[in-house]
Order: structure tokens, then sequence, then C-alpha cells
């Protein structure tokens, strides 16, 4: 081969200058990228490390397992269980869920498939309204006007009529679980209603009408092709949902009663991880004190990444089975 | 951390500021206090948060504020870790009963009765007991709700140091604090939350501060002292409860309980906590006189805003106490002295 040729291969297999800048511009924003990338897995690392450092000396003397298991709690004795805490974030979140869900994906099939165009601006503009409000703001609407309602109302209601499940029963005080319930059910609905929208939006109209031209009603169109469609995704709404439900503070803490015990029924008064953090942690001065209260969040913690990565696991489960069987 | 430095750089320049964290329960007079003082003394500036006792406890033991503010005083673990850490009472306050059954008013309650009820041994409102004391009141026979603070605080440090005084079997089994394990009852937020509960739910009774229950108009109960008489929270009768009260050097006491005739039973002061030796010249000097001030002149805005003034015998316990406050190790003459 001719040198020439060797310079010219060369110079072939060089990028060209102008084009290596780009790459440097490309290198060190990929660099700034995963920099930022990394850092919230940082502050998440950080946040841990130093409630685990402040939850230290509680565990001098009470074993882990005691303080999860147990139920008893004393700051005067300085003898701690976090269980009723625990159960009252599981009932709560659960009760919203349960309420938020299959309420929001309906209102979600509602404006996405049947209601004419102009409605949908109207009613999703209260819709976000209602995500912007203050948890305070709800917590006092919850104790002055829905906790009489449920005690006067709904409580007596369902003791009546539902009175032979132990999940109704007692005397209705209004406050308790189910007001907790209830009050986490209207905030997170925004949340849950307006993602499901987006995602049904996202719905290629070519498979609802191919659904319709095969003969499908509306509800089979809906059932067949829109909702399988939308399934990952109405699943990562309930889950955002979830996530805020766990967390929510000031509203539940108004609402729920404030007492660490462990009832069957959603009359009953108990209390919520969050609720005793943010009561007690401000007055909390001996370091066994505080060091269980900072145990509480490292609770609340795995409980928000434990039901998180179940959660994913289920859709990644929906979506290979959706994979597998098109619909 | 960043804009306290920058905002106490550009400060420094032509005024003084002083910070301070702690107690919420006195932080409306205080903010008067630090308006009132700042007209005497344009120069002199206050940055008070009200953090909680608990909080400002943490921070004049840690040193980053020039003062804190705490309602119950430190224990003695506490003060171990910070020795020099002075207590000075500014005002008090008291605890008042409050409930919410139909029709009733004028309500009166003995040491037994209301601890009792806080027990879960009382838990109608017909109970013999009631009725002995309040003969001719229209007593249902429905069940007693309970209500308390479910977040930390001076008011139940307070309320709990009483019933802990009065009752033997309460200082057994539940103690006093700030956060407790309540026998009965449900779990308001802040002296709103209690009244809340109380308000909205017929046949309950809760417990709230004086100044909170003045503002909006709750009819509070009567209480037996420990002389006998039947006596109504007011800002004298609170006051009256530290007048007669053997008061230590270091004023970390209890007046719940006192023995003086006219006195409301469960009250309690709320202290400023300061070092003994001020390291700054300036703001050192500025503080202890501020000090001076609150505990004479200062105290006089105290009622108005629903906070009971100190004793006379007190206020001359906390002149000699401000005195041996000293800057840099010398002696500050003080305002008045």
């Amino acid at each position: 081969m001719l040198p020439e040729a060797k310079v010219a291969i060369r110079h072939a297999r060089q990028p060209p200058r102008l084009l290596r800048k780009v790459n440097v511009g490309d290198g060190s924003y990929n660099a700034l990228l995963w920099f930022f990338a990394g850092f919230t897995l940082v502050i998440a690392g950080v946040i841990i490390l130093a409630l685990w450092g402040t939850a230290r000396p509680a565990f001098r003397e009470a074993s882990v397992f005691s303080f999860i298991a147990g139920s008893n709690w004393d700051p005067v004795q300085e003898s701690f269980g976090a269980l009723s805490f625990i159960y009252g974030t599981l009932v709560t979140s659960a009760i919203a869920l349960i309420l938020t869900v299959p309420i929001g994906v309906a209102f979600a099939i509602f404006l996405v498939e049947m209601a004419p165009s102009g409605v949908r601006p109207i009613v999703s503009f209260p819709l976000e309204l209602l995500a912007a409000i203050p948890s305070v703001v709800f917590g006092l609407w919850g104790l002055f006007v829905m906790v009489p309602w449920l005690r006067t109302s709904l409580e007596p209601f369902l003791g009546q009529t539902l009175g032979f499940l132990p999940l109704f029963r007692g005397p209705p005080l209004g406050m308790g679980y189910l007001a907790g319930g209830l009050i986490l059910a209207v905030m997170i609905l925004p949340t849950v209603a307006s993602i499901s929208i987006e995602v049904l939006r996202t719905v290629p109209s070519s498979l609802r009408e191919a659904a319709l031209a095969l003969g499908a009603t509306r509800w089979e169109a809906i059932r067949l092709a829109s909702l399988p469609y939308g399934r990952t995704g109405i699943l990562g709404a309930a889950l955002l949902g979830l996530g805020r439900a766990l967390g929510e503070t000031m509203a539940v803490t108004m609402v729920i009663g404030n007492s660490p015990e462990i009832h069957a029924s959603l009359f009953a008064a108990g209390y919520s991880l969050p609720a005793v953090i943010a009561n007690e942690f401000a007055e909390a001065t001996s370091a066994v004190h505080t060091g269980v209260l900072a145990a509480l969040a490292l609770i609340l913690f795995g409980i928000t990444f434990l039901l998180n990565s179940v959660a994913r696991l289920l859709v990644r489960a929906v979506t290979k089975s959706q994979a597998k069987s098109p619909a | 951390m960043l804009c306290l430095a920058l905002g106490g750089a550009a400060l420094a320049a032509d005024s003084l500021l002083i910070t301070g964290a702690g107690a919420t329960f006195p932080f409306p007079l205080y903010s008067k206090w630090f308006n009132e003082y700042n007209k005497l003394h344009p120069d002199l500036k206050f940055n008070y948060q009200s953090i909680g006792s608990g909080g400002g406890i943490k921070q004049i033991t840690e040193g980053t504020v020039e003062f804190g503010a705490s309602d119950p005083p430190m224990t003695d673990e506490e003060l171990a870790k910070a020795p020099d850490v002075v207590h000075i009472p500014t005002v008090l306050g008291s605890v008042v009963i409050i409930q919410n059954v139909p029709g009733l008013t004028k309500l009166k309650l003995s040491p037994s009765t209301l601890s009792g009820i806080y027990l879960g041994k009382i838990t109608k409102w017909n109970d013999p007991a009631l009725v002995a004391e309040n003969p001719g009141a229209k007593l249902p026979a429905d069940a007693i709700l309970v209500a308390h603070r479910s977040d930390g605080s001076g008011t139940t440090a307070i309320f709990t140091d009483y019933l802990a005084k009065v009752s033997p079997e309460w200082q057994k089994t539940v103690g006093a604090g700030k956060s407790v394990k309540w026998p009965v009852g449900i779990g308001g937020k802040g002296n709103e939350g209690v009244t809340g509960v109380v308000k909205q739910t017929p046949d309950a009774i809760g417990y709230v501060e004086l100044a909170y229950a003045n503002q909006n108009k709750l009819e509070p109960a009567a209480l037996k002292n420990k002389s006998g008489a039947y006596v109504m929270p007011t800002i004298a009768s609170t006051t009256e409860a530290a007048s007669d009260a053997v008061i230590p050097d270091d004023f970390r006491v209890s007046v719940t309980n006192s023995a003086s005739k006219g006195a409301y039973p469960i009250a309690g002061f709320t202290y400023l906590l300061v070092r003994k030796d001020q390291k700054d010249p300036a703001k050192g000097n500025a503080l202890i006189q501020f000090l001076w001030w609150a505990t004479h002149d200062g105290q006089k805005l105290a009622a108005p805003l629903d906070y009971a003034p100190l004793p006379n015998p007190v206020v001359k316990k906390v002149e000699v106490k401000v005195k041996t406050l000293t800057v840099q190790g010398k002696p500050v003459n003080v305002a008045g002295s």
C-alpha cells in the first residue's frame, strides 16, 4: 500500500477535529447527568445513614425485633414499640387506596371515553385544584366537617348495616382509622384520577376503533382494548397515590385520634408513623426517645421501599403477560 | 446557616441581632416583648424561633443560640450537658379543663375526680363523685370522652405533673412528662386539636392553656386546690400559685398543687435559658439588660395577652439571679441597679 494511502486511512479513522470537540461536550454533559442522577441516590443514602445514626442509641438496650413487634408506647418509662403505628399507617393507606382506585379509574374512563370533549377541562380544573390544597386545610376540614358527619351519620349507619363485621363495631367516635383513611382518599384522588386520565389518553384510537369494528360494545372496547393497554400506567397511578398516603402527616394526625393502640374496628382511634414523628419529635429530648422516632422514620422508609418494589414486580409481571398474549 | 450568617453580617454594621429558640407557649408574649424592646433600643433586634421547648433546650446546649426558652425546667440529665445554663422565669401559664356536656356549666372538679377521669376509673358523667361535687348540675348518664394533647408539649408536662402530685396511682402507672402513655382518650394536635375534639364531641373533656381558652371563650372548670377552695383559672389565681411557693435558687420548681389559698392548682413557670457567662460583650450585655426589662417593665404586657405576671417575691429573686450573670467574667450594671 502506498504510504500516502496509509496516512489517508489513518486520518479517516481518526474522527475529524470538529466531531471530537462535540464529543467532549457530549462526554461532559453525560458526566453531569450521571452526577445528578447519582446525587439523588447519595441524598437517599445520607438520609438513611443519618437516621440510623440517630436511631442507634435506642437499640442499646431494646432489640430491633421487640421494637417492631411491640405495641407499648410509654415515653415516660422509655419503653417503645412500633407496631400500632405500622398498623395504623397500613390500615389508613389501604382504606384510601380501596376507595380511590375504583373511583379514580372510573372517573378517568368517563372523561376519556365517554364525556364530550368540552367537559374535560371543566372537570379536570377543580381536580387539579384539589391537589393544590395544603394538607393542613384538609385536616381542618376533616376535623370540623367530616368527623362530626362520620360520628352522627356514616358510622352509626355502617354499625347498623355492617355491624356483624368486626370492622364496623364499637362506639362511633368520628375520629379514628376510618376518618384517617377517608381524608387520605380525598387527598390522593386527584393524583390517581389525573394520572389515569393521562394514561387512558395515550391509548391509540386505532386500538379502540379496531375493537369497535370487530363488533365490541363500548364497554367491551374499554374493558378489552383501553384498560389492558393502560394497566401499567394505572398501577403506577395507584402507586403514586399510595406513596402520598403513606407519608401524609398533618391531615391524618388531626383526625386519626392519635392513640397508639391496635383495634380491629375502623371506628377506633389509632395512630400512624408520620403522625407520631411529627407530634413527638420537637419535644423529644432524651437520646432514646429521639432514637425510636428516627427508627420509626426508617421503618416508614422501609415500608415505602418494600411496597414500591412489590409494585414494580407487579408491573413487570403484568407487562410480560401482556406481551405474551396481546389483547 | 448561610442565610443566618449573611443576615448577621448585613445587620452587624448598624445593629445587633440576638437569636433565640424554644417554647411555643410564650411566643405571642415574647414577640410583643421583642417588638416593644426594639422600639426602646432600635439598634437591637431579636430573632426567635418557636420550635418547641425541647428544641430550645437542644439549641442552648449546643450553643447555636444566645438564649433558649422552655416551659418545663431542664432536667438534671439535660443540665449535666450544659451546667452553666441559668433559668430565668418570665411569666406563668396555667392549664384549664374544658368540657362539652350539653347544658352543663360551672363544672367543679376535685383532684381525685380529675385524675379518676384521666385514669379511666370515672367513665360516666353521672358518676357519684361528680354528682357529689356538682349538686344540682345536669349530669347525663353518658360516657366521658377524654381528650388530651398528642404532641409533646409543656402544657402536658404541667398537667401530668399535677396529676402525679395529687394521685399516687397516676404517679405509679403513668408519670409526668411532655408525652406520656395515656390510659384513656384520644389525642388532638395542639391546643386547637384538643379544642376541636371537645367542641365537636358531646360529653368530651379536655385540657388547654389558659391563654388559649380565654381567647376562644371556652368556659373552664373550677378546680379544688390544696387548701380546699374551688378556684377558677384566671391571671390572678395563676400568679397566686407561685406567690407562696418555696422557690429554689435555680428556679427549677413545680408550682402545681400550690398551697396558697387563692391559687389555681395547675400552673407553671415558663423560662428563658441563658449561659451564666456571656462570651460576646455587646450581645451579652444587651441580653442581660433585656432580661431585666422583661422581668420588670415587660411584666405589664403579660396580662393583656393572657399570661400571668410573676409575683413580687419571685421578681426579687430574679433580680438577684440576673445580677449574677456576667459578660466575659465581669458583672453587668443593669438598669435599675
